[in-house]
């Protein structure tokens, strides 16, 4: 096996094309006319207010067999209020008659000891003492701190919002598994949708569906929609042939087949994808409280507003200890019903347990009321404790942090920020299409550029700008601290566990939550902002670096050691260029999750696209809203495409070199 | 077991011309067919010729083993024959009736009643036990609970899994869960088998053990059999008749003594060469003809006995070795140095 680094041989045309490149560059900068370096207004098309007009027409005016849009939407909400106050309702309030100062409880809710009961249950017998442990630790924290009925109130609609995701997502996804034409469609939709920030889908939602639990349920279940139907198709894709023939043989009719015998096995996939529809939910739940939804995440979204670090973090410790519950015990619930299991001896079936307890903690919590509703004076709060350590940080530390905070934003940020501000757009353009002809060719080149011109004709070019400056700088800071981890990480197998478990919980903490102490520590503004940003996206850049360097095969490193390679060679010649795809994809995963953070981030005070948005949801401006989502749906959609084509670039070139 | 009533009874399975050519549409590839069908046309329309022209009869009872390389279509082949893959062009004919013409619902009955099939990766359903996938098929038919149950336990114990239904195919080893492959494939009490490479993913040991099981099952229920091999020696052992496939084409059909003692061509014979001739060769193949019911010898062989069979008459006698039919009368002799150059490997001259 021989190593040599590639001749890179110019082809007479690419020659060409750069050499025109480079002149273009000098003419811009130094003789360009002026619309060349700031776009003409003349040009730029108010998409916006047609858009914003359009749907104010469609919610009000437009008419279906003489019933006005609106008034349908209207009572779809309704009835989707209805059935997340009656869950609220059983878990959380309780029915009570009366008005006013004569409201008395005429039945109580279910007790946190019934509910926390059944949840330790079914814990057990999915999970066995593991799972039991972390779920009991779990619901002592809500109840301890007084989380409690608010976390039932956001459970309520959590449960509402998974279970008409699942089974939407699941019906498109068997649809679309039926007929390749309508995956086309959903694809190209389910793609977009993901890139499209959340806020951008609230402002028409609220307009259909007024303010309220349903508008926030209608947005969850969009955001929460697209993993499920995807990891339908491929669920459902990898059912083996054999299986499938199996059934046919056996005799089975079409929807036997589905439900009988490609579900089932698919379940085991299927699982992912209930599994990231219930953490997209969850994400989702301070966001939606923006639009009527009560619960924890209106407790955070308070604490935030007041700036009380201390009860923000408790409220989204709170929303974590729900996920982590849901999380485990669908996943364990999933893998059970995958691999089929029987009660074993002296086993009862489970819902007769689950009666039994609901029967009994019932009748201890009527008794003895603290096991009903855990009384006030018993509460533990750890805000005043946080509260304080923040004011004793700004106190004692001030001064390094703000030397820290002014570093970083006037020596890097701020010049590299002014620097794009100032480029020329047709010179960005230039680049970018440069980059995209040299990457991924032709196509890619048009793509790029028809999305770029989005973003000009629309007239969002500057925030766009702002919000590449932030996405660039937190991607290479998450990158640059991310990569070197997750490297280190690859190299210590006995860490792997521990890394994962702690990457695992990363994800799914709320997005929110990393914005409460980068604001505790350096106030509102763009500092916070990037470093939200950077610890949201280090758990993918981590996970990426240790998956990647872990892929190279061992008989490649073997074949190198025994042709005599030091440590530093191999690194440079094998695991690196084995790695450099996974690695890329890593970069893009990182982009991806930067820019759905960047977008939460703008509650903070940036200046980019992101606030755009939030401006537009505050004043109910349906079409800036949406537009200005879209024009984050361009950026996103351009670096994915960049990236992924670098990615397969960089793997042809692998496999050319291992081959040679 | 079945020799004779191939000859008197129509074929259960009749295949006539079948082509299946990936990539093609009926009509486009009747059109080619007649004119010019060759590799040219093949790679400059991207088909891909998978089963090329295949006919084949076979007879209630018999096992009818086919074989070849990895690729040459076997799979395929005998996937056109349950209509799971839909042939190109030609006729599958099951027991009298055109597979190939009937309505969806009688496919499926056909396939329920008719039809059981055992795959190479068994295809169990991982959510359900040993019982509940050996019901699985009845359970399809609507039938109730006790009944199939009751049916599928037989299977169970027909296959030697008795105590082993409440398992699930996580928890048993790849031979007992073709074991439950196989269970499940009859619980329906099917006429035709079908086994595409059962046993290709067993070790050898089980392998050889789940063949014995097979011809035990089949001396007891006596279906007709299609089974898919690559291994030759497999096909040997379990055949009454083998067709080798090349590239999609039959090229030769025969009992494995036919195979193996007269070749049809080059590849055939390469791929035969390896096998103890003594293990196929019957006796009848190698004796001389006698007339008038008497030889003058003191021991005697059945005419269908496989010379390796019966090789220790060797050490019994000196002399040439008389030759019985079934009704016992004496219709040849086999010289002693014939049966020693048969056993060790020579030709027949
Ligand atoms: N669905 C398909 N589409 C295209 N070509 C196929 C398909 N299935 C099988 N083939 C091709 O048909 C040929 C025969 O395959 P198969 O019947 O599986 O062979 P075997 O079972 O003998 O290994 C192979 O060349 C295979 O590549
Ligand atoms: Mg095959």
């Amino acid at each position: 096996m021989k190593f040599r680094s590639d001749v890179v041989l110019l082809e007479p045309m690419r020659l060409l094309l750069w050499a025109f490149f480079f002149t273009f560059v000098f003419f811009v900068i130094n003789i360009g006319p002026d619309w060349m370096s700031s776009f003409p207004e003349a040009l730029i098309f108010p998409v916006a207010e047609k858009v914003g007009s359009g749907l104010n027409w469609f919610a009000r005016d437009a008419k279906i067999a003489g019933v006005p849009m609106q008034e349908i939407t209207r009572s779809v909400a309704s009835f989707f209020d209805l059935i997340i106050d009656a869950t609220v309702v059983v878990l959380s309030k309780g029915i009570f008659t009366g008005r006013g100062l004569n409201v008395s409880q005429l039945v109580p809710p279910l007790s946190w000891m019934s509910i926390g009961g059944c949840l330790a249950i079914v814990s057990y017998r999915f999970g066995g003492r593991n799972l039991i442990v972390i779920t009991s630790i779990a619901v002592l924290f809500l109840v301890l701190f007084g989380l409690w009925q608010n976390a039932m109130v956001t459970l309520a609609s959590v449960l509402v919002s998974v279970l008409l995701a699942m089974a939407i997502g699941l019906a498109l996804g068997i649809w679309s598994f039926k007929s390749q034409n309508v995956e086309n469609v959903t694809r190209g939709v389910m793609n977009v949708m993901q890139t499209v920030p959340i806020f951008s889908y609230l402002v028409p939602t609220l307009l259909l569906f007024g303010y309220g639990p349903s508008a926030a349920l209608v947005a969850t279940v969009i955001y929460a929609l697209p993993p499920m139907v995807h990891n339908t198709v491929l669920a459902l894709k990898s059912v083996p042939t054999e299986t499938t023939e199996c059934g046919v043989m056996i005799g089975c009719r079409p929807r036997q087949l589905l439900w009988q015998v490609q579900l089932p096995v698919a379940l085991g996939r299927l699982a992912v994808g209930m599994n990231q529809t219930i953490m997209m939910t969850l994400n989702m739940v301070i966001i939606a409280s923006m639009i009527g939804a009560g619960g924890l995440g209106f407790n955070v979204l308070q604490a935030l507003r007041k700036l009380d670090i201390g009860s923000g973090l408790e409220a989204g410790m709170g929303i974590v200890a729900l996920a982590i519950i849901l999380d485990r015990i669908s996943q364990a619930a999933a893998q059970r019903a995958a691999n089929g299991k029987h009660l074993e001896p002296g086993q009862r079936p489970l819902w007769q347990l689950l009666v039994v307890w609901l029967i009994f903690s019932s009748v201890i919590a009527f008794i003895f009321t603290p096991m009903q509703t855990w009384p006030d004076a018993w509460e533990i709060s750890t805000a005043s404790f946080w509260n304080a350590a923040v004011t004793w940080v700004n106190m004692n530390l001030f001064d390094i942090l703000e030397g820290a905070r002014n570093f970083a934003l006037l020596e890097i940020m701020r010049p590299f920020n002014r620097f794009l501000q100032s480029a020329p757009w047709s010179l960005v353009v230039a680049s970018v299409v440069a980059l995209a002809f040299y990457l991924g060719g032709f196509k890619l080149a048009v793509y790029c550029a028809l999305l770029m011109f989005f973003i000009l004709l629309t007239g969002y070019w500057a925030p766009a700008m702002a919000s590449v400056y932030l996405i660039t700088i937190s991607v290479l800071m998450a990158v640059m601290i991310g990569y070197p981890i997750g490297f280190w990480l690859s190299s210590q197998p006995q860490l792997k566990d521990t890394a994962n478990f702690i990457l695992d919980t990363m994800q799914t903490l709320p997005t929110l939550v990393y914005l409460l102490p980068a604001v505790m520590l350096f106030r509102i503004g763009d500092v916070s902002a990037v470093i939200a940003v950077i610890l949201y996206a280090l758990a993918p850049a981590v996970r990426y670096a240790m998956v990647g360097m872990s892929q190279v095969s061992p008989a490649l490193l073997e074949a190198a050691q025994i042709s005599g390679c030091t440590r530093w060679q191999t690194l440079k010649w094998i695991r690196f260029p084995a790695a450099l795809p996974t690695l890329l994809i890593g970069v893009n995963q990182t982009i991806m999750m930067a820019f759905s953070m960047l977008i939460i981030a703008a509650l903070v005070g940036t200046k980019d696209l992101g606030q755009e948005v939030l401006i537009a949801l505050n004043r109910s401006l349906v079409g800036e809203g949406l537009v200005a989502g879209f024009c984050v749906a361009c950026l996103a959609l351009i670096s994915d495409g960049l990236l992924k084509a670098a990615a397969s670039k960089a793997e042809v070139s692998t496999i050319r070199k291992m081959n040679s | 077991m079945s020799k004779n009533s191939i000859e008197n009874e129509r074929p259960v399975i009749s295949c006539l011309n079948v082509w299946k050519v990936f990539g093609a549409n009926a009509t486009d590839f009747e059109k080619e067919k007649l004119d010019n069908l060759n590799e040219n046309t093949l790679t400059a329309k991207k088909w891909t010729a998978a089963v090329c022209d295949v006919s084949f009869d076979i007879g209630r009872g018999e096992v009818f083993v086919i074989m070849g390389l990895s690729g040459s279509g076997k799979s395929t082949m005998v996937r056109c024959m349950s209509r799971l893959i839909e042939p190109t062009s030609g006729d599958v004919n099951i027991e009298g009736e055109n597979l190939l013409s009937v309505s969806d619902e009688k496919l499926i009955e056909i396939r329920r009643q008719k039809m059981g099939m055992v795959f190479q990766h068994f295809a169990l359903l991982p959510n359900r036990d040993v019982l509940g996938n050996v019901a699985f098929p009845l359970q399809v038919q609507g039938i109730s609970r006790k009944e199939r149950e009751v049916r599928a336990s037989e299977m169970i114990s027909l296959v030697g899994l008795e105590g082993r239904e409440n398992f699930f195919p996580a928890e048993l080893s790849g031979g007992q869960q073709q074991r439950v492959g196989i269970a499940r494939s009859l619980a329906s009490n099917p006429s035709i088998w079908f086994l595409d490479e059962p046993f290709s993913a067993l070790d050898p040991l089980i392998r050889s053990d789940l063949q014995d099981e097979l011809l035990r099952l089949q001396a007891q229920l006596n279906k007709t059999i299609v089974f898919i091999t690559h291994d030759l020696d497999e096909a040997i052992k379990i055949a009454d008749r083998i067709a080798i496939m090349d590239q999609g084409r039959i090229v030769q059909i025969g009992t494995p003594e036919d195979l193996i003692m007269r070749p049809a061509n080059e590849y055939v014979a390469r791929f035969t060469k390896g096998v103890p001739k003594s293990k196929v060769v019957k006796v009848s193949t190698i004796m001389k003809p006698v007339a008038g019911n008497h030889a003058k010898t003191s021991s005697f062989l059945n005419i269908n006995d496989r010379v390796a069979d019966v090789a220790d008459i060797l050490t019994k006698t000196q002399e040439a070795i008389g030759v019985r039919n079934d009704g016992g009368d004496i219709v040849g002799v086999v010289d002693r140095e014939t049966f020693i150059r048969i056993l060790a490997g020579a030709d027949i001259k």
